[in-house]
């Protein structure tokens, strides 16, 4: 599990996080929910290091501060928006490079990491598109091949940066039954920036709401995600019914 | 059957080979081929043609091939490190800090060598890195270094100190006359000497960068990703960058101011073999030899028997290649 204590960071004189201390359980998919600018990014970037930050991270016990970059990425993968991927990049290529935590400089790769990423872009089900270059692929099928690259480092914990932003209604919900898929056979602990309310409802083991860079609300999903929460958190009232197929809330913005 | 991925690499060793041979071959007496295997491969007879290809043309060709290997090598590798096709040694200033630096040395009489290493070439390496440093830093805002940020800072440095190289050989009046020629890419420094000098430095750092293939290819994806698949970004960064640095101002301390392979050679190679820095660096090596020798060639033989400054033939190739590269990337977006 992950052990997040006191976490602070700062954009110069911007505080972006500010005394973060949560715990997060081995297996369990959190969500991240709140405004534009609420740190929901960049608690992303602290716990995968790529942000100077104040306080402790500790992974099943392993202070994550005193990792180096290659160590981090053995543990914690990172699945990004896909804005600006370098488009000449072949989907395999891209791929292998989540391999990189386990190669040396020269980035010379084994059987072993040619079949952990055939693997990888398989359970995405992106093997048919391996030889295509990533500029050539749709937002949905860029995203898998990054979900795939990540899947590549076979790492136990696996963020995600608004995976969604950029995807149409099919690829949102394709998205994140991988994910969840994904979560239960690999056993993954999944912690996933949201702007989607509804996703984070049907997708999400637990949520946390981030305003200001603090922790306004945190529980199971179905507790967090009431409308005096919400309305709070985005200054707009909101009505939560329970959705009319399966077993979750579903919020409706309200007329104000 | 040759394997797929070696063919790339065959082929630009092949027209490497030819340019050699044509750089050996042409120039004000022309020397038939077969004279000049004769001759490289010791069986020769005739004597003015050993004296022409052991004394004038080979450590020409050896001298050019090398800067274009350079230039073409550290070119690929600014591109890749700046995530710019437009980046080149020239237009982030690299290259015109590096003339500064050696003009001063002329300029300053400096000893010949230090610690056998010769000063003009340190004194330009030395400026080298410090134009980057200081345009990297002017560039830089917070965490991160925008592109266009770079190009400007580079661009308005490379000015100064060409205006500075300038006001030094206008002020010493006979003793920097042969810079000027230099600066042009006149390879006025020629001979084996310069050959020996070179050869350390440009190795060393083609060495350097062909092993940086793999960090580039992560560094594609933007630092923060680098980082998060595992590469230590700053480390690699600072790695590259003094690489490709050492790499161009050896090429400019003995050979001047050459624009536009730096350019056009890794873009050649990326259309035509793909992006992945692996090869694009090894292949842009080759390629760059290729394309300096027969630019030299051109250079040679165009306006016979006077000859052309090798900068001016890059560079009256160069532009209109710029121009259309900066279209394609703007229309096409194949980066």
């Amino acid at each position: 599990m992950i052990e997040i204590k006191n976490l602070n960071v700062a954009y110069g004189a911007r505080r972006a996080l500010k005394d973060i201390s949560l715990d997060i359980e081995s297996g369990e998919t959190l969500a991240l929910l709140g405004p534009n600018g609420s740190g929901k990014s960049t608690f992303i970037r602290a716990l995968s290091g790529v942000v100077p930050a104040s306080g402790s991270l500790r992974l099943f016990g392993r202070d994550l501060n005193g990792l180096n970059a290659a160590a981090r990425a053995r543990l914690i993968a990172v699945v990004p928006q896909t804005v600006a991927l370098p488009p000449a990049f072949a989907v395999w290529e891209t791929v292998l490079l989540g391999r990189t935590p386990y190669l040396n400089f020269l980035g010379q790769v084994s059987a072993r990491d040619e079949q952990i990423a055939r693997e990888s872009l398989q359970k995405v089900d992106a093997l048919a598109f391996a030889g295509r270059r990533v500029g050539e692929l749709s937002g949905g099928e860029q995203q898998r091949v990054l979900v795939a690259r990540a899947l590549a480092q076979s790492t136990p914990v696996l963020l995600l940066d608004e995976p969604t932003t950029h995807l149409d209604l099919e690829h949102q919900i394709g998205l994140l039954e991988l994910i969840r898929r994904l979560a239960r056979e690999e056993k993954l602990t999944v912690v996933i920036a949201l702007h989607d309310l509804n996703l984070a409802a049907r997708y999400a083991d637990r949520t946390a709401f981030l305003v200001g860079g603090e922790i306004r609300a945190l529980g199971a999903t179905k507790e967090v995600l009431r409308p005096d929460v919400i309305s709070d958190v985005y200054h707009w009232p909101v009505k939560v019914i329970q959705h009319p197929f399966i077993d979750a809330p579903l919020i409706l913005p309200d007329i104000k | 059957m040759i394997p797929k991925s070696l063919a790339p690499f065959l082929l630009s060793s092949f027209l490497l080979l030819i340019s050699v041979l044509l750089s050996i071959a042409i120039g004000s007496v022309f020397i038939p081929l077969p004279d000049v295997w004769q001759t490289i491969s010791g069986q020769a007879a005739n004597q003015t043609f050993q004296t022409i290809i052991w004394d004038i043309r080979l450590p020409r060709t050896a001298l050019i091939l090398l800067t274009g290997a350079a230039l073409a090598g550290s070119g690929a590798a600014f591109q890749g490190l700046f995530r710019n096709p437009l980046a080149d040694p020239y237009l982030i200033g690299v290259a015109s800090g590096a003339g500064l630096g050696a003009v001063i040395a002329m300029s300053i009489k400096w000893p010949y060598s230090f610690f056998g290493l010769m000063a003009v070439p340190m004194a330009a390496f030395a400026a080298g890195m410090l134009t980057v440093f200081l345009v990297y830093w002017i560039a830089r805002i917070g965490q991160t270094v925008p592109t266009t940020n770079l190009i400007l800072a580079g661009t308005v440095f490379s000015s100064f100190a060409t205006a500075l190289t300038s006001l030094l050989m206008l002020r010493s009046s006979g003793e920097l006359r042969r810079a000027l020629g230099w600066l042009l890419g006149g390879l006025s420094l020629g001979g084996w000497d310069a050959v020996l000098a070179l050869l350390p430095y440009v190795l060393v750092g083609l060495a350097l960068l062909s092993l940086s293939g793999h960090a580039l290819n992560l560094l594609q994806f933007g630092d923060e990703q680098a980082q998060q698949m595992g590469l230590n970004a700053t480390r690699a960064k600072t790695f590259i960058l003094i690489a490709a640095s050492l790499t161009t101002a050896s090429a400019v301390a003995f050979a001047g101011i050459i624009g536009f392979i730096g350019l056009i050679v890794p873009h050649i190679v990326r259309l035509w073999w793909g992006g992945d820095y692996r090869r694009l660096i090894p292949l842009s090596i080759l390629g760059g030899g290729t394309a300096l020798l027969l630019a030299d060639v051109v250079a040679r033989v165009a306006i016979s028997p006077q000859e052309l400054p090798i900068g001016v033939v890059t560079a009256l190739a160069g532009s209109p290649f710029f121009l259309w590269v900066l279209r394609r990337s703007k229309n096409e977006g194949y980066w």
